[in-house]
C-alpha cells in the first residue's frame, strides 16, 4: 500500500511496483484512489502481486508493506498493516489546511513513534527528501522510496531499473537510476 | 503480449481494437481517461462534448451513418443523457452503439450513488458489466456484436473501482479500415422519427427483442456458471465479482458478464445445486429483485449494505453477522494507540484563480451562495464555509432563481466555472433574463474543466487531441443571452473582485460577474515564490483564511496574543500574490532572486 499527499509522486510509484510484479511474472492488480483535487488531497495506492489477484483491494488489516510518503497519511493506514508487515516511512511531514487554519494539530513525533512502533516491529524511518535532494532534485523522491522498497522483496534490482527506465522522462532516466540505488543502498545498509 | 492497463484504458484500447470509428463523450471521474485515451488512436474520431446529451446525439448520429460509435460519461452523467439514449432502443441502430457509464459507488467523486444498471432496465437495453481490464477490453468487442445483432444500443457499465484498477491486459490489433467513403445516409424516416405515429409501433419489438434477448442470455458466454463448494452458490457480476471471490474462493458462481436482461434458466440451474444461494452487489438490489420475481429464493441486501462499495472487507463482515462466515474470519483494521489524525480534505491549490472568490465570500458571509460542479465545490469547505447549495451541473443558476422568485431577504449569488456553464449553465441564464429575474451569477472562467483533469470546452480554443478550435467568449454568450449588467474582472486582483461582487449584488436586474484566472496547471506556471516577513507578522491569521496550502503556522508566535505567526512553503508557492494583498502588516513580500 502507497500513500501520500498528492503531487508527491505517489501515482508514478505505485504504477511502477505494478509493472515490476508483472515483469518479475506474478499477476498483478492495482487500484488507485484519486482525489477531487490535483494536489493537497490524500493519496493511496493499492498494489498486488500474487499467483492469482481477484480484488484489487488489499483486505483490511492484511497490508504486508506499507510505504507511506509523510508521516500523518502513514499513520492515517497503519491500521492496515499487518503485525509482521513492515513500514517503510519517508520522514516528512506536510501540513494539511486544517492544521495552517488551526482546526486540527499535527500529531507530535512522539506520539507518531509509539504508534508506529506499536503497529509493526519492522519500521524503517527513511530520510527520502534529503536522499533526493542529494541528487539535486526532490522530485525523485517517489523513485528513492522505491529503491528502498526493493531491498525487501524478492525480486532482482535489474528487473526494477528496467520498469524504471520505460516509465520515466528519458531526459532524467540516469537521476533516477541513481535514486533507485541511493534508496536501495540506504535501505541494504539497515535490513 | 500482455501489459498492464487501466479499466477506463482497456475501453479505449477495446475501441480500437473493435473498430470504433467515433466516441463521444463529457468528462466526469471515474469516466474522464476512457476518451482521454481513445484520442490517442488517430483512427477514431474523438470529441469532448459540450455535455453528455451532446456527446449521446452525436455517437447516436454516427451510428445511424452505419459508424460504430462509442460514449463514455460518469455515472450522473447519464442523467444529462438520458432523454436521448431512451429513444435509440425504438430507432435501432446501424453501426454499433455502446454507451459506456462510470458509476461512483462509494462516492468517491459524485453527488450520489445512483445505480446505473437500472437505466438498462429502464431504458430497455442490454447492460455489459467488465470485471478487470481485460474483461473492460474485451466487452467492448462484445457490447458492439450485441448492439449490431440484436438492433440495440448496449450499455458498458464500469465502477470507479474497475476503471482506475490495472490489471494486465493481452493486447489484439485493429482490423484495417477498408478506407472506403461514407455513404449517403440511408433514409428512413418510419423508424428514424421517433414520433407517436410511427414509434408505437417500435414498442412491442422492443419487448419482444428483450424476451429473446433474455432467453440468449442463458447461453451467452459472457455468463458463467464455475461450479465450487455446493453449500455455497453466489451470483455476482463486475468489480463485486472478485471481491466476493476473494471472500469466497471455494463457493459456486454465477459470474454476470451480462446483468441485464437476466439468465433465468442458468440462475435457477445454480439455485437447484446449491444449499443457499446469495445474490452480492453493490446499490440497489438490481439483481436480487429481479431474481425474487422469477420466483427463486435468495439472500441479499439483508445481508449486504445497499450504499457504498461491497469490498471483501464489507463483504467479509456482513456475511458473518449473517452467521456465512465465523466470526474469526474477519480481521478487519487493527486497534491501535494511534493519535489524532487531522483531516486531508482536497484544498483549492496554490495559485487557484478561485481563492479570492470564497476567501471574499467567506468574508462578506452574509451572501447566500447557490453554488454548482467543479473544484470550486471547495468553497463549502473550511476555511472559506462560503457555498450554501450544491446539487447537479448548472443547477446553481436555476436555484438562484428559485431563491429569488421566493424573495429570500439575503444578498445571493450563483457561482458557477466555465466549463459547467457551457454545459447546462446557458438555458437557466435565458431563464432569469426571459422572466425578469434579478440573481448575479458568477462565472469563474479558470480557461479549464478543471477537477477532472483539464479536458478542453468551447471557450479554451483547443479541441481533444490538441488542435486549434474557434474560441467561444463567454461574455459575448452572456450578452447574448440578453444580460446587459455584465462584468470582468481579473481573478488575482482580490480588491477589484470583491468591488465588482458588490455592483452586481447592488445592480437591480439580472448580472453577471466574469471572475476570470487561468488554473494553475493550464497558466504560465509559478512565478518567484513568497516569504513571510517574521518580524512584521502581527499573527492576525487573515493570510490562512486564504485556506492555501502553501501558507503554514510558524513556530513563533505573537507575544501578545501568543497566536502562531505566518510562513510561507517556498516549494509549494507559486507567487499569485494573493496573500500579499491580503496581508495587512504588508508582511509578505516577494522573493528577490
Amino acid at each position: 500500500m502507497i500513500t501520500g499527499v498528492g503531487g508527491q509522486g505517489t501515482i508514478l510509484s505505485s504504477d511502477i511496483l505494478a509493472a515490476v510484479g508483472l515483469a518479475a511474472g506474478y499477476d498483478v492488480k492495482k487500484s488507485d484512489i484519486l482525489g477531487l483535487a490535483i494536489r493537497g488531497g490524500a493519496v493511496l495506492g493499492h498494489i498486488r502481486w500474487g499467483e492469482q489477484v481477484h480484488s484489487p483491494i488489499v483486505p483490511e488489516g492484511r497490508v504486508d508493506y506499507l510505504v507511506a510518503f509523510e508521516i500523518l497519511e502513514g499513520l492515517r493506514r497503519l491500521d492496515q498493516v499487518r503485525p509482521e508487515g513492515m513500514v517503510l516511512i519517508n520522514q516528512q511531514q506536510i501540513h494539511p489546511v486544517s492544521v495552517s487554519s488551526g482546526l486540527a494539530a499535527y500529531p507530535d513525533g512522539e506520539s507518531a513513534d509509539q504508534a508506529f512502533e506499536a503497529a509493526v516491529e519492522r519500521v524503517y524511518r527513511i530520510p527520502g527528501l534529503d536522499i533526493a535532494q542529494e541528487l539535486g532534485n526532490a522530485r525523485v523522491l517517489n523513485v528513492v522510496l522505491l529503491g528502498a522498497l526493493s531491498a525487501t522483496l524478492p525480486v532482482e534490482p535489474e528487473i526494477w531499473e528496467n520498469v524504471l527506465q520505460e516509465r520515466v522522462p528519458a531526459k532524467y532516466k540516469d537521476l533516477n537510476i541513481q535514486a533507485f540505488r541511493n534508496g536501495r543502498a540506504w535501505m541494504q545498509e539497515r535490513i | 503480449m500482455k501489459v498492464l492497463l487501466s479499466g477506463n484504458e482497456a475501453l479505449a484500447r477495446g475501441a480500437y481494437e473493435y473498430g470504433v470509428q467515433v466516441a463521444t463523450g463529457y468528462p466526469g471521474t471515474p469516466s474522464s481517461e476512457i476518451l482521454e485515451n481513445v484520442a490517442r488512436y488517430e483512427e477514431i474520431y474523438s470529441e469532448w462534448s459540450v455535455n453528455e446529451k451532446v456527446a449521446m446525439d452525436a455517437a447516436i448520429g454516427a451510428c445511424y451513418a452505419g459508424k460504430r460509435a462509442m460514449v463514455a460519461m460518469k455515472s450522473v452523467g447519464m442523467n444529462v443523457a438520458a432523454d436521448s439514449f431512451f429513444y435509440v432502443p425504438y430507432t435501432g441502430v446501424r453501426g454499433g452503439l455502446v454507451i459506456v457509464v462510470a458509476d461512483d459507488p462509494g462516492m468517491f467523486s459524485s453527488q450520489n450513488e445512483q445505480d446505473n444498471r437500472q437505466y438498462g432496465r429502464f431504458a430497455k437495453m442490454p447492460v455489459l458489466e467488465p470485471s478487470d481490464s481485460q474483461e473492460s477490453k474485451d466487452f467492448v468487442g462484445a457490447a458492439l456484436e450485441l448492439s449490431e445483432q440484436w438492433d440495440t444500443p448496449v450499455i458498458l457499465r464500469t465502477v470507479m473501482r474497475i476503471s482506475h484498477s490495472a490489471s494486465p491486459v493481452e493486447l489484439g490489433e485493429r482490423a484495417a479500415d477498408d478506407g472506403s467513403p461514407t455513404p449517403p445516409l440511408k433514409r428512413d424516416p418510419h423508424r428514424l422519427v421517433c414520433t407517436c405515429v410511427w414509434a408505437k409501433y417500435q414498442h412491442p419489438v422492443i419487448e419482444k427483442r428483450l424476451k429473446k434477448l433474455a432467453e440468449f442470455a442463458n447461453t451467452y458466454p459472457l455468463n458463467r456458471l464455475e461450479w465450487g463448494d455446493r453449500s455455497l452458490g453466489i451470483v455476482a457480476g463486475g468489480a463485486v465479482y472478485s471481491y466476493a471471490r476473494e471472500v469466497f474462493p471455494e463457493a459456486s458462481f454465477l459470474k454476470l458478464g451480462m446483468s441485464y436482461p437476466l439468465p433465468q434458466a442458468l440462475i435457477q440451474e445454480l439455485a437447484d445445486g446449491v444449499e443457499q444461494l446469495l445474490v452480492i452487489e453493490e446499490l440497489d438490489p438490481f439483481l436480487e429483485g429481479q431474481i425474487k420475481a422469477m420466483g427463486i429464493e435468495c439472500r441479499g441486501k439483508e445481508i449486504f449494505p445497499a450504499y457504498g462499495e461491497l469490498t471483501p472487507a464489507v463483504i467479509e463482515k456482513s456475511a458473518a453477522e449473517a452467521g456465512i462466515l465465523p466470526k474469526d474470519a474477519v480481521k478487519g483494521a487493527r486497534e491501535l494507540p494511534l493519535p489524532e489524525l487531522a483531516g486531508r480534505s482536497p484544498i483549492l491549490c496554490p495559485g487557484c484563480p478561485h481563492r479570492s472568490t470564497f476567501y471574499l465570500l467567506n468574508k462578506m458571509n452574509d451572501i447566500v451562495v447557490a453554488g454548482d460542479i467543479g473544484c470550486y465545490n471547495l468553497g463549502a469547505q473550511p476555511p472559506y464555509n462560503a457555498t450554501d447549495t450544491m446539487g447537479s451541473m448548472g443547477a446553481s443558476i436555476g436555484v438562484a432563481h428559485g431563491f429569488d422568485i421566493a424573495g429570500i431577504p439575503d444578498r445571493f449569488m450563483a457561482v458557477i466555472g466555465d466549463s459547467t456553464f457551457f454545459h447546462a449553465g446557458i438555458p437557466p441564464l435565458l431563464d432569469i433574463v426571459h422572466n425578469g429575474g434579478k440573481s448575479t451569477v458568477v462565472i469563474l472562467d479558470n480557461h479549464t474543466t478543471a477537477m477532472t483533469g483539464h479536458q478542453d470546452h468551447p471557450g479554451v480554443g483547443f479541441r481533444l487531441g490538441g488542435a486549434p478550435a474557434p474560441k467561444v467568449e463567454i461574455e459575448a454568450v452572456v450578452r447574448a443571452c440578453g444580460v446587459t449588467d455584465v462584468h470582468k474582472v481579473d481573478a488575482f486582483d482580490v480588491k477589484a473582485v470583491e468591488q465588482t461582487f458588490k455592483a452586481a449584488l447592488d445592480f437591480d436586474g439580472p448580472s453577471v460577474v466574469i471572475v476570470e484566472g487561468p488554473c494553475f496547471f493550464v497558466g504560465p506556471g509559478a512565478t518567484r515564490a513568497y516569504a513571510v516577513d517574521s518580524d512584521a507578522c502581527i499573527a492576525c491569521g487573515i493570510c490562512f483564511k486564504l485556506g492555501c496550502p502553501a501558507i503554514v503556522r510558524s513556530e513563533e508566535v505573537n507575544a501578545k496574543t501568543g497566536k502562531p505567526k505566518a510562513e510561507i512553503d517556498p516549494v509549494l508557492c507559486v507567487g499569485c500574490d494573493m496573500c500579499a494583498q491580503v496581508c495587512k502588516s504588508d508582511a509578505i513580500y516577494r522573493v528577490e532572486e
